[in-house]
């Protein structure tokens, strides 16, 4: 079950951040013998190389336009292992929202999210109304959320379409 | 209210009548493909059976032939479960060719038909007047039910029209729209492309632009279907199929005529494939390899260009020539033709069908510092290897006049 509520300190990117950048086609995917979190240490290891081994559990990451475009490689499953809980961008590329909330990743967009950030912020986000708060800054945004009885949200909310096949019983 | 192409494949697919962009529809899908690890889903939840094996194709492309252990592991797996799960639609190294290639040419694809597909070049099939979107995890979904939820896509229409100049192809249309709207206008749209530019380009033109229609965010992207289709599917299709166009009054949320005449042969400059310009703008840039080839450049017209360019000349003694045609077909009838013999003859290495080097993964990964002019569809920071090597984007005849001059070169001037 993935809560409506999450809380998180914040990371910041800017647009167009591909899969190709978190989940790396010479390292990450070319290497299935590599454990998740091995793999997971290459995330953003050509923009931003030291990032993954600083996120901690429940991190939170904010970013511009296009976020997770390219490759459809489940790069959602690298930003879980490394512990990110949520993701809020201005766009969000449609194969990597797709993995997102099939692996149970919950992912928002909101446009200007950037602006309303530092990074190091603490966000809270309601991934059922779309309401994004900084709590170190006091200031409220309003993001787009899923329609409630939605096939996506559906899935999210079982937290993935294992999880979601499993509870449909149609297997 | 009328309807686009990709509403009308939605509605049938969905027992409807009617589609409008906005709602949620659940879809019959008319063909997918599974990975080791969608199989290793399957086992998971303990399901024996795929709900059509006949609908499964499966082909290893990405590391073709495997490159290291752990990669052999993944395809000696997935022959296992091909095998367990009844799917004859598997095609073995040296019967093979990249996905998006070696489906059409075994007849897999057709008109009016929904295609879900791991990878996000699937938009590809839009070529044949499909409906194709990438997907990946919900692929076991697919495997299970024989359906997937889409929420029905805005359309946004190009128009293309002007005569195409000598030396630009399809990929030059596809880069002059990624440059002038950008990787993110098609963000969850379809995109239809019509017009007279479209109906006189050759389908493997056709099918590079679908094909990189990923890269300005398509959900899906789909043409017309016309002689060059029919001809092409026949004798690798007996199935009936039944071709869709868009409705007069169809609804599109944009629309963009793009005029092609009098156009320059384009360059994706790095790490975007929106960062275009014409080639005599960056005329001169140092290259130590070159590319011809890929699901979005790899076909015969590709390696007649290239062939066509370096007749009589040489490979820049600085630079490697790397020809990778998208399938064994392909790769045979470029070797019947001809072009092989030319273009070894020039210096050129011919290697196989595997999306290789293009996803950094074997066969021509860059070292840090070097510099590769490419027929593929993405230059990203860190995508054919080093994060400190660079990747233009171009068609073959631009990355065929590099390779010769050791620089980034007008083929109008080679």
């Amino acid at each position: 079950m993935i809560s409506n509520i999450i809380t998180g300190k914040v990371w910041k990117f800017s647009d167009n951040i591909s899969t190709d950048l978190i989940m790396p086609g010479f390292a990450a995917l070319s290497r299935p013998d590599l454990s998740p979190e091995e793999a997971a240490q290459y995330c953003m290891y050509s923009n931003r190389p030291d990032w993954a081994a600083m996120v901690q559990k429940g991190d939170v990451i904010i970013a511009g336009k296009n976020f997770g475009c390219g490759s459809s490689r489940p790069a959602s499953r690298i930003l879980k292992t490394l512990g990110i809980d949520l993701v809020v961008a201005e766009s969000i590329a449609r194969i990597f929202f797709r993995n997102s909330i099939n692996l149970g990743l919950p992912v928002l967009t909101c446009l200007n999210i950037l602006d309303a950030f530092d990074e190091g912020d603490i966000i809270e986000a309601n991934i059922s109304t779309g309401e994004i708060k900084n709590l170190t800054s006091g200031k409220t945004i309003l993001g787009e959320a899923l329609p409630e009885d939605s096939p996506p949200m559906e899935i999210l909310r079982a937290g993935g379409i294992i999880p979601m096949l499993e509870n449909e019983k149609c297997i | 209210m009328g309807m686009t192409m990709v509403e009308k494949i939605l509605a049938t697919h969905s027992g409807r009548d009617q589609v409008v962009p906005g709602e949620y529809v659940w879809a019959k899908i008319d063909e997918t493909n599974a990975m080791t690890d969608t199989f290793e889903d399957l086992e998971r939840l303990g399901v024996k059976k795929v709900w059509d094996p006949d609908k499964v194709y499966c082909v290893s492309d990405h590391s073709a032939p495997p490159a290291n252990i752990g990669t052999a592991e993944e395809v000696r797996k997935l022959r296992e479960y091909i095998k367990k799960y009844k799917i004859k639609n598997w095609f073995e190294y040296g019967r093979h060719g990249i996905v998006h290639q070696i489906n059409p040419e075994m007849g897999f694809v057709r008109p009016g038909e929904l295609i879900a597909m791991i990878d996000s070049h699937s938009t590809t099939y839009g070529a044949f007047n499909a409906a194709s979107c990438a997907i990946y995890m919900d692929a076991v979904y697919v495997l299970i039910t024989g359906k997937l939820w889409f929420k029905v896509p805005e359309t946004i229409r190009f128009d293309i029209c002007g005569k195409l100049p000598e030396f630009c192809m399809g990929k030059d249309i596809i880069l002059k729209i990624a440059g002038l709207y950008g990787t993110d206008i098609a963000i969850y749209k379809a995109v239809e492309f019509m017009g007279p530019t479209i109906k006189d380009l050759s389908l493997s033109g056709r099918w590079t632009i679908c094909n990189m229609a990923a890269e300005i965010g398509s959900k899906f992207a789909i043409m017309e279907a016309d002689e060059k289709v029919f001809d092409f599917l026949k004798g690798r299709t007996d199935k009936p199929y039944i071709p869709v166009s868009p409705d007069p009054d169809a609804a599109y949320c944009q629309r963009y005529t793009v005029d092609v005449t009098n156009m320059s042969p384009m360059v994706a400059c790095p790490h975007d494939p929106s960062n275009v310009k014409p080639v005599e703008e960056v005329k001169g840039i140092k290259i130590q390899q070159a590319l011809v080839g890929s699901c979005t450049n790899g076909r015969l017209e590709d390696f007649e260009m290239a062939a066509r360019i370096i007749k009589g000349k040489k490979v820049h003694p600085d630079v490697r020539l790397l020809v990778i045609p998208a399938s064994m077909e392909v790769w045979r009838a470029a070797m019947h033709a001809g072009y092989f013999d030319t273009l070894t003859e020039a210096g050129a290495l011919i290697c196989h069908p595997t999306c290789g080097p293009c996803a950094g993964q074997h066969l021509g990964v860059l070292a840090s510092g070097e510099r590769c002019i490419s027929t593929t569809n993405r230059n990203f920071q860190g995508r054919m290897g080093s994060p400190q090597s660079e990747v233009y984007l171009a068609n073959p005849a631009t990355v065929t006049a590099s390779a010769i001059a050791g620089q980034i070169a007008d083929p109008r001037e080679a």
